[in-house]
């Protein structure tokens, strides 16, 4: 024993090792990638006030009642950048980057959502 | 009043289903002591003696086999009926029908590893289709797929290599003694 084991395995069974192998490494790719944010939501006032990609940085500035509240979009993230409201929260929160995360800024009733395949939970309910 | 004796004759196929069976029991009570990272992943090494039925002696008496395995180990186990005994049985005969598909590969082509991996893949899907639509009705269970998908490859190739070897070994042990006994050896002699 222990020699010529390569022997044991027939060239249709290096085959299946190999098919078997890359299904792990796809089922590795697309289940754990599956955080990745690829679009934000903005809402005011509880309607949708815009949708967007994360595919290139732009700025969105979004009227409420107080005033502007400025959505930041860079590849891949999105942030509020400033906002009128008392206490900053959403602001404070920084750059948002997985999917299903949420920033509100409740006094000028602005939202911002990564959205994305395989919301696994929202970061105000997990 | 006549007390009525029943004889049940064992053929040589009841006899060989049973020693096989025996095997492949202490194998799976083996393999419970060993300590596990993740429920569900494990070497399944009681399959060995699953996959030398199949070759040797076919379909019909490795599904016997593979199924008094998991009935005897799970009572032996304390198990029975518990859901890991649902998810092993489920395997069990989602690897059995790919088995059954399996064993008209040519065999030229493909031997004890093809089936091996083939079936542990089988035994990986079924068990998470059973999970999710009954243990835990969440898509979540299927972030672990990639990791049942990887130990169905490891576990599968290494199981096929060993099944792969003792057949050989059979082989050469059945060309030596053939003459004198007559009739081939048994896998457990």
């Amino acid at each position: 024993m222990g020699a010529g084991w390569r022997e044991l395995l027939r060239p249709g069974d290096w085959a299946v090792v190999a098919l078997g192998a890359a299904l792990c490494i796809y089922a590795g790719m697309g289940l754990w990638t599956a955080g990745a944010p690829d679009g934000v939501i903005v809402r005011a006032g509880g309607k949708v006030f815009a949708e967007a990609d994360l595919a290139a940085a732009r700025r969105i500035e979004v009227p409420g009642p107080l005033g502007l509240t400025l959505i930041e979009i860079e590849p891949g993230r999105a942030r509020v950048a400033s906002d009128p409201g008392p206490r900053q929260y959403c602001v404070r929160q920084g750059w948002l980057d997985r999917a299903g995360a949420v920033a509100i800024c409740a006094p000028n009733e602005v939202s911002l959502v990564l959205t994305g395949r395989g919301n696994d939970y929202d970061s105000l309910g997990y | 009043m006549t007390r009525s004796v029943i004889e049940l004759i064992p053929t040589a196929e009841d006899s060989r289903i049973a020693r096989h069976a025996a095997a492949a029991i202490a194998l799976t009570l083996v393999e419970a002591v060993i300590p596990l990272p993740l429920p569900g992943v494990k070497p399944g090494l009681a399959n060995i003696v699953t996959l030398i039925v199949l070759t040797r002696w076919g379909w019909r008496e490795a599904v016997w086999v593979a199924l008094l395995r998991v009935f005897a180990a799970n009572l032996l186990l304390g198990q029975f009926l518990a859901p890991g005994f649902f998810l092993g049985l489920a395997g069990a005969l989602a690897s059995l029908g790919m088995l059954g598909a399996a064993q008209y590969l040519p065999s030229r082509w493909f031997g004890p590893v093809s089936h091996s991996i083939l079936a542990a893949f089988a035994h990986i899907g079924a068990q998470l289709l059973v999970a999710r639509w009954w243990l835990v009705p969440h898509d979540g269970v299927f972030y672990l797929a990639p990791v049942f998908a990887g130990a169905a490859v490891v576990f599968g190739l290494v199981n096929g290599l060993v099944a792969a070897a003792l057949l050989r070994e059979l082989r050469q042990q059945e060309a030596g003694e053939g003459e004198m006994r007559g009739k081939p050896a048994l896998p457990t002699d």
